[in-house]
């Protein structure tokens, strides 16, 4: 199935990518050739098969609700791109 | 110089003959000889390693040594060092320093193993031939001009190369298996929980399994036991307990029962391969094992499910990368939705957002049910299919890969052709079952990978079958560039 450029440009919106004008055709024939090959399942019978939770059907472990992290934000802080006293800085949201 | 094994390394640390520091310099000097050409490192840890060697040095003194107390080694540039740059192979990550260690890492450095660096990948592991790394390809040390597979193609050149005697990898569809057949190396992807992901930076996490490359199925027993077992930081790692590998190295494979996958030998199959391959059984029925056909059915479906699963899950993980935090932050951006989107159009590369693009389509409203639903059951019916054959089978075996190295830039235009090239890998990780490769032959010149496959927490049997092969052929002794 074939992908318009339509379906491209909001596609990457959920994804937050922006993609420029000239991207977008190799977008449309790349991805059209990708779901066509993932398409190939639509023909696999698939009736009353529960969908695979876990490979090893193992459980999700639980752990005693304690606290065992200590707080690291100085060090974490050191690879963000903008800081301010210890908050993270981005482009204004609120006027 | 001749290419050493990493056991033949720690025997010689063992009985005096040399040190990890002259080791550790050797290894060093062949990155610089021949690192140039292959360009498999994004980052060499000199200061670290020799302080890391003398470190070593001094316990050996102290009586203090582990079994592996020495050795150089290579991490993939996935696995998070606290204080070393880790890329991933991205530019995303260009100048990330992780404030903490990966498991794996902080394991095989309390075992006294001494990293050199951190080996070039497909940006994010998306890839089948290293080409899609932002640090630019790697090459294969039998032909430059072709690709070394990945997308742990770094590691897999290196060991080839004899520039370390073994490193980490990690195998999403394949990126271990995959590259050691092309490069004519062992490489071992363990069942999925087995070694665990905490600081693995996360592709695909349903998938996603650490493990190793080496020159032989003794040594990757030697690192995986090692790296191997129950970490509280990774909600999926195994509680089972760790067998001791070397133990069963040599147990008899008298009576043993090989399935082989009729699927495995489709059209596909480059025909030389396919008598390599055939060899091969015919060592394992002389060590007495049975050899007998049997059918996976819906296997043919691993290709297209992986592409379902696999980018829906990264396009998930990869979110996180959003130019706050950390990583490539595109400047100057006016609104919080333009950095976003700024930033992941310059900090990704095409491959990577090809996959985004795929997941967040198959995840979209209205399509989650055809899509993402629809693979979870196809995986459970591959998944059924390996369990069924287990039933009757000790190992399966079969090729890893449907042709040796291809060359550079081959397919690099059409990704479903490069899809295709996981075919024979991808099975075992969507079933989350241990796998390996080793050499086992030549075609066009180029190594050919045998691929045995075990059942869930079987890497004794499989790790057993492929050093009993490699007691009777001396494949995995061929090494690049002998002449």
């Amino acid at each position: 199935m074939a992908l318009s450029r339509q379906d491209v440009a909001h596609i990457a919106h959920l994804a937050r990518l922006k993609v420029s004008d000239d991207e977008i055709d190799e977008y449309v024939a790349k991805l059209s050739s990708i779901i066509e090959l993932v398409a190939q399942l639509q023909a696999a019978d698939t009736q009353g098969v529960t969908p695979m939770a876990h490979p090893l059907d193992m459980a999700q472990r639980l752990r005693p609700d304690q606290v065992t992290e200590s707080d690291q934000r100085e060090s974490f802080q050191q690879n963000a791109p903008d800081v301010v006293d210890g908050l993270y800085r981005v482009p204004r949201v609120i006027e | 110089m001749e290419r050493q094994t990493l056991s033949e390394q720690a025997r010689a640390l063992q009985a005096g003959q040399v040190s990890s520091r002259e080791l550790t310099q050797a290894s060093l000097e062949r990155i610089r000889e021949l690192d140039p050409g292959l360009n498999t490192f994004i980052n060499v840890c000199e200061a670290e390693a020799l302080a890391d060697a003398d470190a070593a040095d001094a316990a050996r003194g102290r009586g203090e040594a582990g079994p592996l107390t020495g050795v150089p080694f290579a991490h993939k540039d996935i696995f998070c060092t606290r204080g070393v740059a880790t890329t991933c192979g991205s530019r995303m990550l260009e100048n990330f320093v992780p404030p903490y260690d990966a498991t794996v890492v902080a394991r095989l450095k309390d075992a006294g193993l001494v990293c050199v660096g951190k080996t070039n990948m497909d940006e994010f592991a998306m890839g089948s031939s290293n080409e899609t790394s932002y640090f630019g390809a790697v090459k294969n040390p039998w032909d430059p001009a072709r690709t070394p597979g990945g997308s742990s193609g770094g590691s897999a050149a290196a060991v080839a190369a004899g520039l370390v005697a073994a490193a980490t990898g990690t195998d999403t569809g394949g990126s271990i298996r995959q590259p050691a057949a092309l490069t004519g190396i062992t490489g071992i992807k363990p069942t999925y929980g087995r070694v665990s992901r905490y600081g693995m930076i996360a592709f695909a996490s349903s998938l996603d399994q650490a493990g190793v490359l080496a020159q032989t199925a003794e040594d990757a027993a030697q690192v995986l036991q090692l790296m191997a077992g129950f970490d509280p930081h990774d909600s999926t790692s195994a509680q089972a307990e760790v067998p001791d590998y070397a133990a069963t190295l040599n147990a008899d494979l008298k009576g043993k029962r090989i399935g082989v996958p009729r699927e495995f030998f489709d059209a596909g199959l480059d025909a030389e391969s396919e008598q390599a391959v055939r060899a091969a059984l015919a060592v394992f029925e002389d060590l007495g094992a049975h050899v007998d056909e049997v059918s996976l059915p819906h296997v043919g479906l691993s290709v297209p499910t992986y592409y379902i699963v696999a980018p829906a899950e990264a396009s998930s993980n990869l979110s996180r990368f959003d130019g706050v935090r950390f990583g490539y932050r595109h400047e100057g951006a006016e609104s919080l939705e333009d950095l976003y989107k700024l930033t992941r159009q310059e900090g990704f590369g095409a491959e990577v957002k090809r996959r985004i693009m795929t997941g967040t389509y198959v995840l979209s409203a209205g399509y989650y049910d055809a899509y993402y639903l629809k693979a979870q059951q196809t995986r459970e019916l591959i998944a059924e299919d390996f369990q069924a054959a287990f039933k009757d089978f000790d190992l399966l075996v079969g090729p890893t890969t449907p042709t040796p190295a291809f060359r550079l830039g081959e397919k690099t235009d059409d990704p479903v052709q490069m899809y295709l090239n996981d075919i024979y890998t991808i099975g075992v990780n969507l079933a989350g079952l241990p796998g390996i490769s080793v050499p086992c032959g030549f075609a066009q010149g180029l190594p050919v990978g045998l691929q045995l496959m075990g059942p869930a927490f079987g890497e004794p049997q499989v790790l057993n079958f492929a050093h009993q092969y490699q007691q009777h052929t001396d494949w995995h002794r061929q090494a690049p560039g002998a002449s």
